[in-house]
């Protein structure tokens, strides 16, 4: 629910970068976002499409790396997904951690054309 | 033409952490300790801030309240003399830290203490952002169900204290203790959890008793 003002900001970084580095057109955005980070990748795409309209950001394609969360166990050190309902490590039964795998929410880079 | 990969590698909220991260340092050089109060709506944040808020009379206490309208709970502190602001969204289901950096200039925020801030009643968004508090405070209830932790897992596992609040309701709603207990301890193994009444005021020595053991930490 908060993709309108992520997208936003998603496109002042990238516009940003590609000042930076004089491009006459950014061609493709790369973002990662963690299926926990809270912010749901359709919508991102849709968004895109509406603000990118008008911006130097127009026709760029967005690319969505997508990561699945996955906790820890703390006691064999496995990194495995939840079932739902439960912490239970696959392999020893063991409640797992949280990580931050599964949280990212970054621009990982852009692609740009220059004269 | 020459197309180029320009890598970027900046998180999306990054502007948002900047400014958490700036309140955070003004807090800090007052020696105000911020706690983002966090939890569903009806769990009872404010009546445990009421009681904790009494347990540190002692202390110098400032309180910014967050609701989407109204400013009810404001007025309920107020009329307890405790120094409080409103801050209204409008719509938006969290607090962030520009939204924290503008209330600050309308508390006296002089004296060394604590500021609570009480975010929008909500089990899911307020954990998503920083807003420059030092501890994030979780207050769920009994009457909520003990499932929450396997279905709103980023609060549980965001804060450093957790208030089970309604404590009295376990028997009547069918609480399940260890279910409860076992989630929180799988995403949070170290946060205190302390069952507590806020109507009636028990369990809050514990409570008071952990936060002023915060204070200039």
């Amino acid at each position: 629910m908060h993709e309108y003002p992520a997208t936003l900001q998603i496109i002042k970084i990238a516009t940003e970068h590609g000042r930076l580095h004089q491009a006459k057109r950014i061609t493709k955005i790369t973002l990662v976002v963690g299926e926990k980070s809270g912010f749901l990748s359709d919508s991102i795409e849709m968004y895109f499409k509406i603000i990118a309209e008008g911006t130097p950001v127009e026709g760029a394609a967005l690319e969505i790396l997508s990561v699945k969360p996955l906790l820890n166990c703390p006691n064999c050190s496995e990194l495995f997904a939840r079932k739902p309902y439960s912490f239970a490590c696959p392999k020893c039964g063991q409640d797992g951690n949280p990580t931050e795998i599964g949280k990212e929410f970054y621009v990982k880079n852009i692609e740009i054309e220059t004269a | 033409m020459c197309i180029q990969e320009i890598p970027v590698e900046e998180k999306i909220y990054a502007e948002n952490d900047r400014i958490a991260h700036d309140n955070r340092h003004f807090l800090k050089d007052r020696g105000i300790l911020g706690v983002n109060v966090m939890g569903a709506p009806g769990a009872g944040k404010t009546s445990s801030l009421l009681q904790i808020i009494k347990g540190l009379a002692e202390q110098n206490v400032y309180v910014i309240e967050g609701d989407i309208e109204s400013d009810i709970d404001t007025q309920t502190l107020l009329a307890q003399g405790i120094e409080a602001v409103q801050i209204n969204t409008g719509g938006a289901c969290h607090l962030d830290a520009p939204a924290l950096q503008l209330a600050f200039p309308r508390l006296s925020l002089q004296q060394p203490g604590f500021l609570f801030i009480e975010n929008v009643g909500n089990l899911v968004c307020p954990a998503e952002f920083e807003i420059g508090e030092h501890l994030k405070m979780l207050i769920c209830s009994a009457a909520e169900g003990s499932d929450k932790p396997y279905k709103y897992p980023l609060a549980f596992e965001k804060a450093q204290v957790i208030l089970l609040n309604k404590r009295d309701l376990k028997p009547y709603v069918g609480f399940d203790d260890s279910f409860f207990y076992k989630g929180v301890r799988a995403l949070n193994p170290d946060a205190p959890i302390f069952e507590v009444n806020a109507k009636t005021g028990e369990g809050f020595l514990e409570v008071v008793q952990w936060f002023k053991e915060r204070l200039g930490k």
